[in-house]
């Protein structure tokens, strides 16, 4: 591959019932990353947008913000799923050739409407929609059946969120910084057993982000260029009965890919620092075996070791990651942005010291079916 | 057994997603929000112009899409324009904010306020083509009680 | 300079207005099967899929990860791409890059829709800016409408140069075994036909289908070991301009002169009366078939009416438009603009069966959508 760099980032502070619309927090994102790279509009060759027309509530929900994300004028194309796939698509066109710097751009505002019925709708509508499933209940399938078959605890669990929420206290950006133990996360209230509600991520709105640039136009940006290394997603079977719900073989072929690309061998070693999509406190675990931080089962393990705490050897969410703050497809995004801040070593007070290998993870679909692993470097 | 299997392939069923509404609360934002503001308190369409290119945008927005700056420069557009383009909606399709079928015949317009470089669409209160042209002066007719939407005007009416 | 890339194979299902004999998954999979059997490839070679539809027809979230049992995406990476009725233009777009970035060898590219499933207008309706025009947009035909109306008042165009666009594609689409109406017509038949919204009457305008298209991209390396004659992407342009429907300026129509002004930049076209041999055009009414060709260059402002008079459009004319059909006789939405694609695909590999147009050198593929988006392919016989 090629060398491409990320240049510029950008980022709304992630909270619930944000005032502005669609298209005013997305050029607060757009803006904001062009004024990072020290670049303007005209030195950018195309747009990705990326949106979700049930979150939004409109149908072709890409049309409120193409103007706010810079598209007059340029080509400009909309991919719909979780912000990394949208990067990795703004890549793939930056590799082609045909363009020099792409606009990544996403959005959501997840406080305007009703998101337990918006991941009911990514049931199948005739058959397990009807059952009133939810990202909740699904995921609280999944979460027993990991922590049944590796003797995972609930403490282990709320161990995740203690150490992300406590991170987000670094993160301006961040919606639900949390000063918290481990017994206030078994205190609070069981929402589908075993998850409760400190397990889980909120109801953010926000806005993020990114420019991409060939080796040569970035030369052009005011930024030190943070380069992406490796790149890989992979999707899983739909129905959660069709799957191992206790192991995410997607996440480990689609990091597998992108470490060979990026030619890592040894991840837990040669990584400095991981954003993974932690949608509930259960998944932090599973994806760190999935991404072969540990092996399968160890988990439970790693967190108790904090090998992924701030001062570990390789932490996890230094910016609090999901659970501290979740705008959907948005979270993926701000995933590569916060680890392109730590490769440059900007991230401020959440900063990881000489972090040179990152690697950013999200995640789409119910119980997270697909994976999308980067891994980028200084 | 045999006939039940034949009998299944004949049955091609088919479920609804049933009545539940779903309801959105949209932001009208910082921008949309003083433009429902002067329809309600004011009777008048605000647009706003862009500093750099100097082109007049309705309904306002932060940003112009071309010289992408922010945009400050608020301009009152009155209520008086002409029609750009209309058409009468004669096939009654299903109105999305009710799930009941909408009135027809519909005349929608786009008008092109006084001072704008962009049009805002609305009714006419007029459904025979032959009496509209491209081009006639229209005026807002504005309700007496008014809330803060797009719908505080009426309709447009050739003046 | 990014990897070479070409159209290896093409599927479509048979289209019509309600497919109740399959769910969505299952007619996805109808589209798959049929291109990989055109391709002669089987589902493990195929490395990566992008699939697209519009959600509010189906009311289905993450189409792409339910897709799987339809699309063949378990284990492999599959992305969604959507952008309204353009959709089928951005898929085939994502699917070129996909190649192109030098990633990918062989990736399949997915649209499709079931229409029968929702109400199509009420749903098109509300991609309309919900707080200021959603009510006063008449779903996707208002626009068109008020289009028409303007450019029969400035340069004299008739209701019955629109009735010859619509005779055109709809006889068309009797040599195309694919498509879902398939009935002879004539120009009085059009202008007899009820008003929908005036000017536009019921055969002036597309039909709502269900239906599926699955259309391969291969690598320069793998794609002549797929088809000796593959279809070589030569450009592809968009232009997504605007935000809300009155910022449109329809007298110049500039999303279109953008997009087919770097399409033909992209790939050398100087006149495309001249230098292209079929066009396959997401007109989505026979108004558009007559303001439209004035925009793409066929000829100066207002005298489209005077070449579609002339037939240069039709089947045996200089530059035939739509020999499938076209959107006015097939219309899943998310697949429409694929099966642009594709038929033009299979026009440059010259398996258009009976709807072939001769030796075809250059073919161009458009996509139409939202608030005036254009999407525009450049296919060639030859290499880039």
């Amino acid at each position: 591959m090629e060398r491409v760099a990320v240049v510029g980032i950008g980022q709304t502070k992630y909270e619930k019932g944000k005032t502005k619309n669609f298209a005013e927090l997305s050029y607060e994102a757009t803006r904001k990353a062009l004024d990072d790279a020290g670049i303007e509009l005209s030195d950018i060759d195309n747009v990705v947008t990326t949106t979700n027309d049930f979150f939004d509530g409109r149908t072709i929900a890409c049309m409120a913000v193409a103007e706010a994300a810079g598209s007059y004028g340029r080509d400009a194309t909309n991919v719909e799923g979780d912000g990394t796939l949208s990067a990795f698509y703004g890549l793939m066109r930056t590799l082609s050739g045909v363009y020099g710097t792409t606009m990544v751009s996403a959005h959501c505002k997840v406080s305007e409407g009703s998101p337990r019925k918006i991941v009911n709708q990514a049931f199948d509508p005739i058959y397990d929609r009807l059952l009133g499933m939810d990202a909740i209940s699904s995921s609280a399938l999944q979460a027993r059946a990991y922590m049944q078959r590796f003797g995972i605890t609930e403490e282990q669990c709320a161990r995740v969120s203690v150490k992300n929420h406590g991170n987000a206290r670094n993160n301006p950006y961040a919606h639900v910084p949390l000063d918290i133990t481990v017994d206030d996360v078994m205190r609070s209230p069981m929402l589908a057993e075993p998850i409760k509600r400190l397990d889980t991520s909120p109801i953010s709105d926000g806005a993020c982000a990114i420019i991409l640039a060939t080796e040569e136009r970035a030369r052009r940006a005011a930024r030190k260029p943070v380069w992406i290394r490796g790149v890989a997603h992979c999707a899983d079977a739909y129905r959660l009965g069709e799957r191992d719900l206790a192991w995410s073989q997607p996440l480990e072929t689609a990091a597998r890919k992108a470490y060979r690309m990026a030619g890592i061998s040894h991840p837990s070693r040669e990584i400095d620092v991981a954003e993974v999509y932690d949608a509930f406190s259960y998944m932090e675990l599973m994806w760190y075996e999935g991404l072969g931080f540990c092996d399968r089962g160890e988990g439970g393990r790693l967190i108790d070791s904090g090998v992924t705490q701030m001062g570990g050897k390789l932490p996890v969410n230094p910016s609090g990651g999901v659970l501290s703050a979740h705008s959907v497809q948005v979270a993926g995004l701000a995933r590569i942005a916060e680890a392109v801040l730590q490769l440059r070593g900007e991230a401020g007070k959440r900063q990881v010291p000489g972090a040179r290998v990152a690697l950013a993870h999200g995640t789409g679909g119910i119980c997270a079916q697909t994976h999308c692993v980067w891994v980028l470097s200084n | 057994m045999k006939d039940q299997a034949a009998n299944r392939q004949d049955e091609l069923l088919e479920i609804s997603s049933g009545k539940a509404e779903h309801v959105y609360y949209w932001h009208c934002g910082h921008y949309i929000s003083p433009f429902f503001m002067g329809l309600r308190d004011k009777k008048t369409i605000l647009g706003i112009r862009c500093s750099h290119c100097g082109r007049v945008y309705v309904p306002p927005r932060e940003v112009c899409g071309r010289c992408f700056k922010t945009m400050h420069d608020w301009v009152d557009l009155g209520s008086e324009g002409s029609i750009y383009a209309f058409t009468v909606v004669k096939l009654p399709y299903i109105d999305p904010n009710t799930g009941k079928p909408i009135k027809v015949p519909r005349t929608d317009i786009y008008v092109k306020l006084d001072g704008a470089d962009t049009c805002l669409m609305h009714w006419l209160d007029e459904s025979d083509e032959t009496k509209i042209t491209v081009g006639a002066r229209v005026r807002a007719v504005f309700k007496e009680q008014r809330r803060g939407t797009i719908h505080d005007i009426e309709c447009f009416t050739q003046i | 300079m990014g990897t070479r890339t070409a159209i290896v194979g093409v599927g479509q299902t048979h289209h019509t207005s309600k497919r109740k004999d399959v769910n969505g998954q299952e007619l996805i999979s109808e589209a798959v099967k049929r291109a990989l059997q055109d391709a002669a490839l089987e589902l493990k070679d195929i490395d990566a899929i992008v699939i697209g539809n519009m959600d509010h027809f189906e009311a289905i979230n993450n189409v792409d990860c339910w897709s799987i049992d339809g699309s063949g995406a378990f284990m492999k990476p599959i992305m969604k791409v959507t952008t309204g009725g353009s959709t089928g233009g951005t898929l085939g777009s994502c699917a070129y890059y996909h190649v192109a970035s030098g990633l990918f060898d062989v990736v399949m590219a997915i649209g499709w829709e079931k229409n029968s499933e929702s109400d199509t207008q009420a749903a098109i309706s509300t991609c309309a800016d919900p707080i200021v025009e959603r009510d006063f947009f008449g779903g996707a035909i208002g626009p068109n409408a008020a289009e028409y109306a303007m450019y029969m008042e400035q340069f004299g165009a008739t209701q019955e140069d629109a009735a010859l666009v619509a005779v055109r594609d709809h006889n068309n689409a009797l040599r195309n075994p694919h498509a879902h109406l398939r009935k002879f017509i004539t120009v009085e038949d059009v202008m007899k036909s009820p008003v929908l919204c005036w000017p536009i009457k019921l055969l002036d305008s597309c039909p709502r289908s269900d239906g599926a298209c699955a259309v391969i991209y291969a690598s320069e390396t793998t794609a002549p070991k797929i088809t000796p004659n593959p279809a070589w992407v030569h450009a592809t342009a968009v232009s997504h301009d605007y935000v809300y429907f009155g910022d449109y300026d329809w007298e110049m129509m500039p999303t279109l002169r953008t997009t087919v002004d770097r399409v033909y930049g992209r790939a050398g076209i100087t006149d495309p009366l001249k230098d292209v041999d079929v066009m396959e055009l997401y007109l989505p009414f026979s108004t558009c078939g007559v303001v439209w060709m004035d925009h793409m260059h066929m000829c100066s402002l207002g005298d489209a009416p005077k070449l579609i008079r002339k037939g240069v459009f039709d089947m045996n004319g200089e530059l035939p438009i739509n020999p499938s059909g076209g959107v006015l006789s097939t219309n899943p939405i998310g697949a429409t603009g694929l099966i642009r694609l594709g038929e033009a695909a299979l026009q440059v590999m010259g398996r258009a069966g009976e709807r072939q147009v001769g030796d075809v050198r250059t073919a161009l593929a458009t996509a139409f959508g939202s608030c005036y988006w254009f999407e525009a392919t450049v296919l060639r016989s030859t290499k880039p």
